[in-house]
């Protein structure tokens, strides 16, 4: 079914990179087509990608394309996967939210929100969601150092 | 005394601080404050196996208000500290507290940000229990410490005891605040 999905996918959006690996094919999309792209995987007959499975950040921690978000799609009806990445500029780390599409997006993208920092256009509610409103560093950022920054989560006095 | 030999058997004298002590250290209850998987080893300590009550400390109190002893019983994370204190604050003096377990302890092998490396960085502790997580018997070996520290009529946070293998206060070099 990857073939067919792929040339669905490129008869409908032009030419795109893609991998396949064990069965599993992954497809970059660019940020600016990824909630039609993802709209069209949902809703088109032959795909039927109704379950997003998983939305996570990366950090390539590369000069160009640093931040990249990947989506996990699965189609319950058709019992396939396929994978999604979409790539951010460091200087601009802006992905537009799938939250409309697939609603459990919206928690995964508050979570890769405070996670990588990425920042999602449109979102409906991004908030931090595990550290606190207050803390100023996306903590799975490679240039995060494990122990934190002194003295940016505060402690209850002795 | 004399006053024994005038009365006979049936006086027996003391300071009232000892007498207070006495009844203090044999009616600790617990306030469980389970954040972690040490808390079902917190459980067996007060259920019918291992029985607190055979010591006065079965009376899990849900409400720091009517508790003497904070059980931290987990990995405390800077966001939880701040709940680890507000019930510490709540709960009238007073008051002596056990870290459970390696996480509470020391942070255990949690060494990263957000995890708060020892909860003595923030509320005084009396024992430090040691395990990943500890058996419900060193629970009970931490509470008759601490009874025995109650009797001494020691004040909180003085001297702390610990209890099992020395990984309880093994810390990676000095003690550092993570962040």
């Amino acid at each position: 079914m990857n073939e067919q999905v792929l040339q669905l996918l490129q008869g409908r959006f032009g030419p795109l990179e893609s991998s396949e690996f064990r069965d599993e094919l992954t497809v970059v999309v660019p940020k600016e087509k990824i909630v039609e792209v993802c709209l069209f995987l949902k809703e088109h007959p032959d795909c039927r990608f109704n379950l997003l499975s998983d939305l996570c950040g990366i950090d390539m921690y590369t000069p160009v394309a640093r931040f990249g978000v990947i989506y996990n799609l699965f189609s319950i009806p058709r019992n396939h996967r396929i994978r999604l990445k979409t790539f951010a500029e460091e200087s601009d780390p802006v992905v537009p939210t799938v939250s409309g599409v697939w609603a459990t997006a919206n928690w995964h993208e508050r979570e890769t929100f405070d996670m990588f920092g990425i920042r999602f256009a449109g979102h409906p509610d991004l908030r931090r969601m595990y550290l606190p409103d207050e803390f100023e560093y996306y903590p799975l950022r490679k240039d995060f150092p494990l122990m934190g920054i002194p003295g940016s989560l505060p402690l209850p006095k002795k | 005394m004399g006053l024994e030999q005038a009365m006979g058997d049936s006086f027996l004298t003391t300071r009232i601080v000892d007498a207070i002590n006495w009844c203090r250290k044999n009616s600790l209850w617990p306030m469980p404050m389970g954040i972690s998987c040490c808390a079902i080893e917190m459980m067996a300590f007060a259920g019918p196996r291992f029985d607190s009550a055979r010591f006065g400390s079965e009376v899990l109190r849900f409400s720091p208000r009517q508790s003497d002893i904070i059980i931290v019983a987990g990995t405390t994370t800077y966001k939880m500290a701040k709940v680890v204190r507000k019930i510490y604050d709540q709960m009238p003096d007073p008051k002596w507290v056990i870290a459970m377990g390696a996480c509470t302890s020391s942070g255990g092998m949690y060494r990263t940000y957000n995890v708060v490396q020892g909860i003595d960085l923030f509320i005084p502790v009396d024992v430090y229990v040691a395990g990943c997580p500890p058996r419900p018997d060193n629970l009970i070996n931490a509470l008759l410490l601490l009874q025995q520290k109650v009797a001494r009529g020691e004040s909180r946070g003085a001297a702390p005891a610990f209890i099992g293998e020395s990984s309880a206060h093994h810390r990676l070099g000095s003690k550092t605040q993570a962040a």
